[in-house]
C-alpha cells in the first residue's frame, strides 16, 4: 500500500503485496487438512535490498572516548562515508544561567567559571568585565595586566587540551602524553598563582580575589623557560608526522562564507583566512599595547586548525612575557569599598579565608565595619538597571556575556554565548559526505568543550 | 515638594534679599533656558521600588536569597539624536535600507543608547526582513549574528519575552542589539535562520528555556533540557529547584518552601 502525493491509497499495491506473499507459501491439501511450505524468500529480498542501499544510523556517544566530552553525534552512513550527521547536546545542562539570577553578582563568578571548563579564566573575566561595565568602573592597571596574564596562561593550557584531546582521538597518544605533561605545568603555574588548578574564582568584579604571591615573577619565568624547551617538542612529533598530517589535512574544511554564516569563531574561522581576533579589533583590558600575531591560514582544514593553535600558543606566552615587564606594584581591587568584595584575602593555614588584621578590625574594633562586611558579603552590591553585551576572545573563540541588571543586588538574566555551543554548529556542514573517521577529526577541530555547550 | 511651592509663591510673593527664600529661588523674568537643546524636565521613568524577598523576608526563614529579591521592570529610557559616535551614522544607513525595502518607519519601536551600546526595539513583524537588510545592504554589513538571547523581564510587563539579538558587522566594526518582545499568550516571532544560520541552535535554546516560538524554524526542538521536560526553565515563575528528583522516589522542595530554622 502506497500513498501518493495527493494523499490517494493505491489499493493495487497492497494486492501486488497479497499476491507476492502468496508465493512463498504454497498450500496443497492433504488428508490432514491443508497444509503450507512456508520458505524464507523474503530473506533473498532483504539481502538485494541491503546490498544496494547500506544506510546504517548509528549513535556515536554520548559515552564515547572520541567524542570529546559527554556529546552525542548521529551519524547516517552509507557505507563508511557519511550522509547526514547531528549532534544531541544537553547532557551536561547544569542550568547555570538560571543559578547566576538566585545569587548576587559577586557570586556568579563561581557559577561561570565551570562553563567553560578549560578556559575558567576566559569565563570569569568576561563575566566581570560585563558586571564592571554595568557599574560604569574600571579596574587597576595591576589587576588588568594580571587578568591578561592568566588568560593568556589559560589559553596555553586550553590549546595544548585541545591538541592533547585530539591526538588521543586521532590514535596519537604520545601527542595525548605530551599535552597533558605541558598542561600540567601551566596548571602548577596558576595553582600557585591562584590557590585552584581550575574553576579559580580568581577574577571578580573590581578586580581580582588577591594579589599575586610573591615569588610569582620567578615562577612564571621559569615556566616560560620550561615551555621554550618543550613546545618545539609538537613540531618534531606531530607536525612533520604524515600519519598525522594526513588524517587532518584537507579534512573538516570548512570555508570563509560558511565559517559567518554559522557564526563559527576562533581558529576555525582564523584558519579560513580572517584574521578576526577580538584582542586585535576590539581590544578590552588594554590588549592594544601588546605585541602579538594572529596566525591565520587559508587552508580551512583541520591541520590548519591545529598549526593555528600551536602558533597561537607561542604568541600568548608572547603575551605573558610582555605582561611581566608590564606588571607594577598597585592595588588589583577598586578603591570602592562598596564593590570590593571580599575585604581581604590571604592566604591562611586552613585555606584562604580574609586577612586576621581584617577579621580582627570587624571584629574587635569597628561595628560598622562589621555591618559593612556582611551586607556586602551577604547581599551584594547593587548594580544599575541596564544590558551590557561584551565580547571577549576565549581560546575557541568570541565568548560573549549578555547581561541584563534590574537594579537588584543580583542578576535578571545573564546569557552566554559560548564559542564552543555556536561552533559545534558547524560540525555536519564538516563531515557530511566524509568519512566516518574524519567526523573525529572534525570534531576534535571543533574542540567543543561540553561543560560551555550546555551550560 | 518645597520647590514646588516656592515657584508658586514666587509669582505670588517676592522674597526680598535677606528673607527667607530668597537668592536663588528669587523670580527673574529674563532667566530663560538659552542654548540648541536646553536642559528639559521630563517625567522620570521609573525604574525601581521597595524591594520584597531577602533582607526584608517576613514570612519564611529564608537567607539563601532563593525567595526572590525582586525589583520590577527597568524601563529604558529612548534616546534622542544626536546618539553619539557612529549611530547616528547608523541609524540613517537603517532607516534607509528600510525605504528602500519598503519595510515602514514604524518597525524601529524605540531606539536606546545605553553604556555605549545601541538597542533597537523592532516589530516582530518586521524583523525577518530588518535583519535581511542588516546583512545584504552596502552600509550596514552586519554579517554575524554574534548571539541570540532571551530575557524574561516578570510579570509586571506586559511583553514579557524579549529574544534578544546581538549582530556584528565584521567590515564595519560596529556591534547592535535588536530587541523583540513577546508575551506569554503569543508567545510567536519569526525566526532568523534563514538569514542567519548561526540562529538554529540559539533559537532553539530559546524555545526550550523560554518557551519563545520562532515560526519558519526548521526544527524547533528542544535542546538541552531532555525532549519530554514540561515547562521552560528560565521563565521568572519556573522555580529553581523543586522538580521531583527521579532517584527512589526522593523529592526535595525548593529552598523557600523548606522549613525555617528561626
Amino acid at each position: 500500500m502506497s500513498i501518493d502525493n495527493g494523499g490517494n491509497i493505491d489499493t493495487d499495491a497492497e494486492l501486488d503485496t497479497d499476491y507476492a506473499a502468496a508465493e512463498y507459501a504454497d498450500e496443497r491439501e492433504t488428508t490432514e487438512g491443508r497444509v503450507y511450505t512456508v520458505t524464507g524468500g523474503d530473506w533473498d529480498d532483504l539481502m538485494a535490498e541491503a546490498a544496494r542501499d547500506e544506510r546504517i544510523v548509528i549513535n556515536l556517544g554520548p559515552q564515547h572516548p572520541s567524542t570529546h566530552g559527554v556529546l552525542r553525534l548521529v551519524l547516517e552512513l552509507e557505507g563508511e562515508s557519511v550522509t547526514q550527521a547531528r549532534s544531541v547536546i544537553g547532557y551536561l545542562h547544569t542550568g547555570i544561567e538560571k543559578n547566576l539570577e538566585y545569587r548576587n553578582w559577586t557570586q556568579g563568578v563561581t557559577f561561570v567559571t565551570r562553563m567553560d571548563y578549560l578556559a575558567p579564566l576566559h569565563n570569569e573575566t568576561a563575566y566581570c568585565l560585563g558586571v564592571e561595565k554595568l557599574l560604569g568602573i574600571e579596574v587597576p592597571r595591576r589587576a588588568q595586566v594580571i587578568r591578561v596574564m592568566l588568560m593568556e596562561l589559560n589559553r596555553v593550557s586550553s590549546h595544548l587540551v585541545a591538541i592533547a584531546t585530539g591526538g588521543m582521538e586521532l590514535g596519537a597518544l604520545t601527542g595525548m602524553t605530551n599535552g597533558f605533561r605541558e598542561r600540567e605545568e601551566v596548571l602548577h603555574l596558576l595553582e600557585f598563582l591562584t590557590g585552584l588548578r581550575m574553576n579559580h574564582a580568581f577574577v571578580r568584579p573590581g578586580g581580582l580575589a588577591q594579589d599575586l604571591p610573591a615569588d610569582a615573577d620567578t615562577k612564571i619565568r621559569d615556566f616560560l623557560k620550561v615551555m621554550d624547551s618543550r613546545l618545539p617538542g609538537y613540531d618534531k612529533l606531530l607536525t612533520g608526522q604524515p600519519i598525522w598530517r594526513n588524517r587532518m589535512a584537507g579534512i573538516g574544511v570548512l570555508p570563509l562564507d560558511a565559517c559567518i554564516a554559522l557564526g563559527a569563531t576562533g581558529p576555525i574561522l582564523r584558519a579560513a583566512g580572517l584574521p578576526w581576533d577580538i584582542r586585535k579589533v576590539e581590544p578590552y583590558l588594554g590588549y592594544e599595547e601588546y605585541t602579538f600575531e594572529v596566525p591565520t591560514s587559508t587552508d580551512a582544514d583541520c591541520f590548519a586548525r591545529y598549526l593555528l593553535r600551536l602558533e597561537e600558543i607561542h604568541q600568548s606566552l608572547k603575551i605573558v612575557k610582555q605582561c611581566l615587564n608590564k606588571l607594577e606594584p598597585g592595588p588589583v581591587m577598586v578603591a570602592d569599598a562598596k564593590i570590593a568584595w571580599p575585604a581581604q584575602l590571604t592566604i591562611g593555614a586552613d585555606g584562604m579565608g580574609n586577612s586576621l588584621d581584617h577579621v580582627r578590625k570587624i571584629m574587635g574594633q569597628s561595628m560598622e565595619s562589621l555591618i559593612h562586611h556582611f551586607k556586602l558579603v551577604t547581599e551584594g552590591f547593587q548594580v544599575p538597571a541596564g544590558q551590557v553585551y561584551v565580547p571577549i576572545e576565549s581560546p575557541r573563540g568570541e565568548l560573549g556575556y549578555h547581561m541584563v541588571s534590574d537594579g537588584g543586588t543580583r542578576p535578571m538574566r545573564v546569557h552566554v554565548r559560548d564559542p564552543s555551543f555556536i561552533n559545534l554548529q558547524s560540525m555536519p556542514a564538516m563531515c557530511e559526505g566524509g568519512m566516518v573517521a574524519d567526523v573525529i577529526a572534525a570534531v576534535a577541530s571543533i574542540d567543543p568543550v561540553m561543560g560551555g555547550v550546555d551550560r | 515638594m518645597s520647590a514646588v511651592t516656592n515657584s508658586e509663591n514666587s509669582e505670588a510673593h517676592v522674597p526680598q534679599p535677606g528673607e527667607a527664600h530668597s537668592g536663588a529661588e528669587h523670580n527673574e523674568p529674563d532667566l530663560v533656558p538659552t542654548g540648541d537643546n536646553p536642559a528639559q524636565h521630563h517625567t522620570p521613568v521609573v525604574a525601581g521600588r521597595a524591594r520584597t524577598g531577602m533582607f526584608g523576608v517576613y514570612d519564611s526563614g529564608d537567607t539563601t536569597g532563593f525567595g526572590g529579591l525582586r525589583l520590577p521592570a527597568y524601563l529604558p529610557p529612548p534616546a534622542e539624536r544626536p546618539y553619539g559616535g557612529w549611530f547616528d551614522e547608523f541609524v540613517d544607513a537603517l532607516a534607509e535600507a528600510m525605504q528602500e525595502r519598503g519595510i515602514p518607519a514604524s518597525a524601529v519601536q524605540q531606539i536606546t543608547v545605553d553604556r555605549g551600546e545601541i538597542t533597537l526595539y523592532l516589530d516582530r513583524e518586521h524583523l525577518l526582513t530588518i535583519c535581511q537588510a542588516m546583512r545584504d545592504d552596502q552600509a550596514l554589513r552586519f554579517e554575524l549574528c554574534s548571539s541570540v538571547s532571551a530575557v524574561d523581564y516578570g510579570d509586571d510587563v506586559p511583553e514579557r519575552l524579549h529574544s534578544v539579538y546581538h549582530l556584528t558587522s565584521m567590515t564595519y566594526r560596529r556591534r547592535v542589539r535588536f530587541e523583540v518582545a513577546v508575551s506569554f499568550e503569543d508567545p510567536h516571532m519569526p525566526s532568523v535562520v534563514s538569514v542567519y544560520p548561526t540562529a538554529d541552535w540559539q533559537e532553539r535554546e530559546n524555545w526550550d528555556m523560554f518557551g519563545i516560538v520562532y515560526d519558519g524554524h526548521p526544527a524547533l526542538t528542544r535542546i538541552l533540557m531532555p525532549d519530554d521536560w514540561d515547562g521552560h526553565p528560565q521563565r521568572k515563575d519556573y522555580p529553581l529547584g523543586g522538580i521531583p528528583v527521579e532517584y527512589k522516589g526522593a523529592e526535595i522542595p525548593p529552598p523557600d518552601q523548606r522549613r525555617a530554622y528561626s
